[in-house]
């Protein structure tokens, strides 16, 4: 076996994590390996019970794999308690001690790690600073807000300057608005220190804002590692392309009479085209036409969802920008019941397993 | 009719919590708060020596009293004992509340709580009897240590002034057992409530942050089941500082305070005496939640 190189920051190979046995035997892990680079922000995307929080859980050392071997910078730690791994967590639930100030808090590996107190002040203050929360240090976890309580977790876990930062879906708590800027600040956090970032969420948009690179987790395995455009724009598998973005599949005999293709055919709603019938382009080696009747259309502002059900059976969901008939290019608007013709260009179409 | 007395209610919420609450409170100011006042005023008078009958004139006679050797002998090892009993049932409850907490399965659980339950469920009379039984000289205690071997042990135990006595039922061992006994699922239950409320996340946060098991528990555990230990301790200390059945069953001559009020208001009818005595305990469990606030057990509620 050779050993992982140096730019691997995290390494799994063949790891499976089991619960029970016999009848009632679960496999929350099956089997997976992957690389993390050093300094990367590594998403592990899935719906809940798909094994990604497993997998964090294993790195962090609260759980030990049933077989195979986690590697941390070249070294075999699968065995190794959390207090031996030199990697910290952020806690869904944030998990800050209520009997200790956010000063403490914050503090507390320092405190653990018998630091100075002077430089552990100074550490303390700087960490603050990093997640904005100057002040604040003699407050208690109970008088802050959410999103403050976020900050302190945070500030916690990297005052310890870790190698790899874990991330237990960090932002679940908090509302949307509060979401989107938390993101953008933990993306800015994560590149200003060059921390290898690895963060477990459930929700696709959140992973494709954020990730350099995504795995994909479906029943313990993983689907698809990658890129969020690459996920997106070329997704592995039925799964995935569900997933990340809005499904729109077309299988069997619908896809056969559509594309030619005996596979799941998958395209994005974006990337087809809505006309009136009686301006159908043509069909040719470059694009695909069908054509189809508008079932239902849903107006979401800045743009339209039309669902189109096809005459050769199957449903496709496009959507049209909101540009309005005045507009230099106008697109057409249409209303339910309307016959229309789709086009779309067959390099953007996918075959899925 | 009663659907208009509803919703008259649902619109003054005060008229109905004082209809709640009334009772209750109206039931704890004349059979707490009152008897609590009248035996504060009553150690203020005292009793008229030739007479015996309880003279109304305010002094502080009985206080002066309380100060006698004989007396703040009482106090202390009263204080004492329930000292050592609530250090006792600390040590003992913690491993059993610990596990009940944090590593039983659910029917492990039911069946331990239970365990804990059942002797409440038992006279209190016949549990101090039945160690009075078990503690006797010809008890099963002593039979085992002397099958063990153990006799001369026992025997230099029992010569110890203070604690000992002519046989471990009439001992002040005995009265501890019998004391740590009775009162332990008292310590177990709030214990392991406090226990149960630690998130399990943060004792991960904190091996995660580089604590060892033993850190955790002295910087995350132990703080945070501290309302749970002061809440249990306040039970075993308080019951034992007002308790006379099990030293009048187990002990010798030497008084306890509630057997000294006993006396005083039933045997020698010295009502004043007796309700200046029992202000000691009172003050005595004041000054304990006063400590207990102050050295922060109280923060993480």
């Amino acid at each position: 076996m050779s050993a992982p190189a140096t730019s691997t920051a995290v390494r799994f190979q063949t790891v499976s994590r089991r619960f029970g046995a016999g009848e009632a035997l679960v496999r929350a892990v099956d089997e997976v390996s992957f690389d993390i680079f050093d300094g990367e922000f590594f998403t592990m995307l899935g719906p809940s019970g798909s094994g990604k929080t497993t997998c964090l859980r294993m790195v962090a050392g609260f759980d030990q794999p049933t077989s195979g071997t986690i590697f941390l910078h070249g070294h075999d730690v699968s065995q190794l308690p959390p207090y031996e791994r030199d990697v910290n967590t952020v806690f869904q639930d944030y998990a800050l001690f209520p009997h200790m100030t956010v000063g403490e808090n914050v503090g507390y590996g320092l405190m653990i790690k018998r630091v100075a107190r002077a430089e552990r002040e100074q550490r303390i203050k700087e960490a603050l600073e990093l997640v904005q929360l100057v002040g604040l240090d003699k407050r208690r976890p109970s008088q802050l807000s959410g999103g403050q309580r976020q900050r302190v977790a945070l500030a916690r876990a990297l005052i310890n300057r870790p190698r790899v930062l874990l991330l237990d879906e960090p932002l679940g708590a908090l509302d949307l608005k509060l979401r989107q800027q938390v993101q953008v600040e933990l993306k800015a956090i994560q590149r200003r220190l060059g921390i290898t970032f690895v963060y477990v969420t459930h929700d696709q948009e959140e992973a494709l804002t954020m990730s350099d690179r995504i795995a994909v987790f479906n029943r313990g395995r993983i689907e698809q590692i990658g890129p969020p455009e690459e996920l997106y724009e070329q997704p592995a598998t039925a799964f995935v392309a569900g997933f990340i973005g809005v499904s729109n599949l077309l299988s069997g005999e619908a896809a056969q009479a559509v594309s030619g293709s005996t596979h799941t055919i998958t395209i994005r709603p974006e990337k087809i085209s809505l006309s009136a019938p009686s301006i159908v382009p043509s069909a040719n080696d470059a694009h695909i036409s069908t054509r189809g009747r508008v079932a239902d259309k849903i107006y979401l502002g800045m743009y339209s969802r039309y669902v189109v059900a096809l005459d050769h059976g199957g449903e496709l969901t496009v959507v049209e920008q909101n540009r309005g008939s005045g507009a230099p290019m106008p697109h057409p608007v249409f209303k339910p019941g309307d016959e229309v013709a789709l086009t779309w260009s067959r390099e953007h179409m996918r075959e899925v397993l | 009719m009663l659907a208009r007395l509803s919703n008259y209610l649902y619109r003054h919420p005060t008229v109905l919590l004082l209809m709640l609450l009334g009772p209750p409170l109206l039931y704890m100011l004349g059979f707490y708060v009152a008897p609590l006042a009248v035996l504060l005023v009553n150690s203020f008078y005292r009793l008229d020596d030739f007479t015996g009958q309880v003279v109304r004139e305010v002094s502080l006679q009985q206080y002066a009293t309380l100060l006698q050797g004989a007396n703040l002998d009482i106090f202390g090892r009263t204080a004492l004992m329930a000292f050592v009993v609530t250090l006792a049932c600390v040590v003992l409850a913690f491993p059993l509340a610990y596990y009940i907490a944090r590593h039983a399965g659910p029917r492990t659980k039911a069946a331990l709580y239970l365990s804990v339950l059942l002797p409440l469920w038992s006279s209190y009379l016949v549990k101090v009897y039945a160690w009075k039984l078990l503690l006797s000289q010809e008890g099963i205690v002593n039979w085992v240590f002397e099958k063990l071997g153990l006799q001369g042990v026992l025997t230099a135990l029992l010569a110890v002034p203070g604690i000992g006595g002519p046989s471990l039922s009439i001992s002040n061992i005995g009265i501890f057992i019998a004391f740590v006994y009775t009162w332990l699922p008292y310590m177990i239950l709030p214990m392991q409530a406090a226990l149960e409320r630690v998130p399990n996340s943060l004792l991960e946060a904190s091996g995660d942050l580089g604590a060892r098991p033993a850190e955790t528990f002295r910087t995350v555990t132990l703080p945070l089941i501290i309302p749970g230990v002061v809440a249990g301790s306040i039970f075993t200390f308080s019951l034992t500082l007002g308790d006379f059945v099990i030293p009048a069953i187990l002990g010798n001559s030497s008084f306890y305070i509630g057997q000294a009020v006993l006396t005083f208001q039933g045997s020698s009818g010295n009502v004043p005496l007796a309700a200046a005595f029992t202000v000691v305990p009172i003050v005595i469990m004041i000054l304990y939640l006063i400590g207990a606030k102050r050295v922060g057990a109280f923060d993480a509620l």
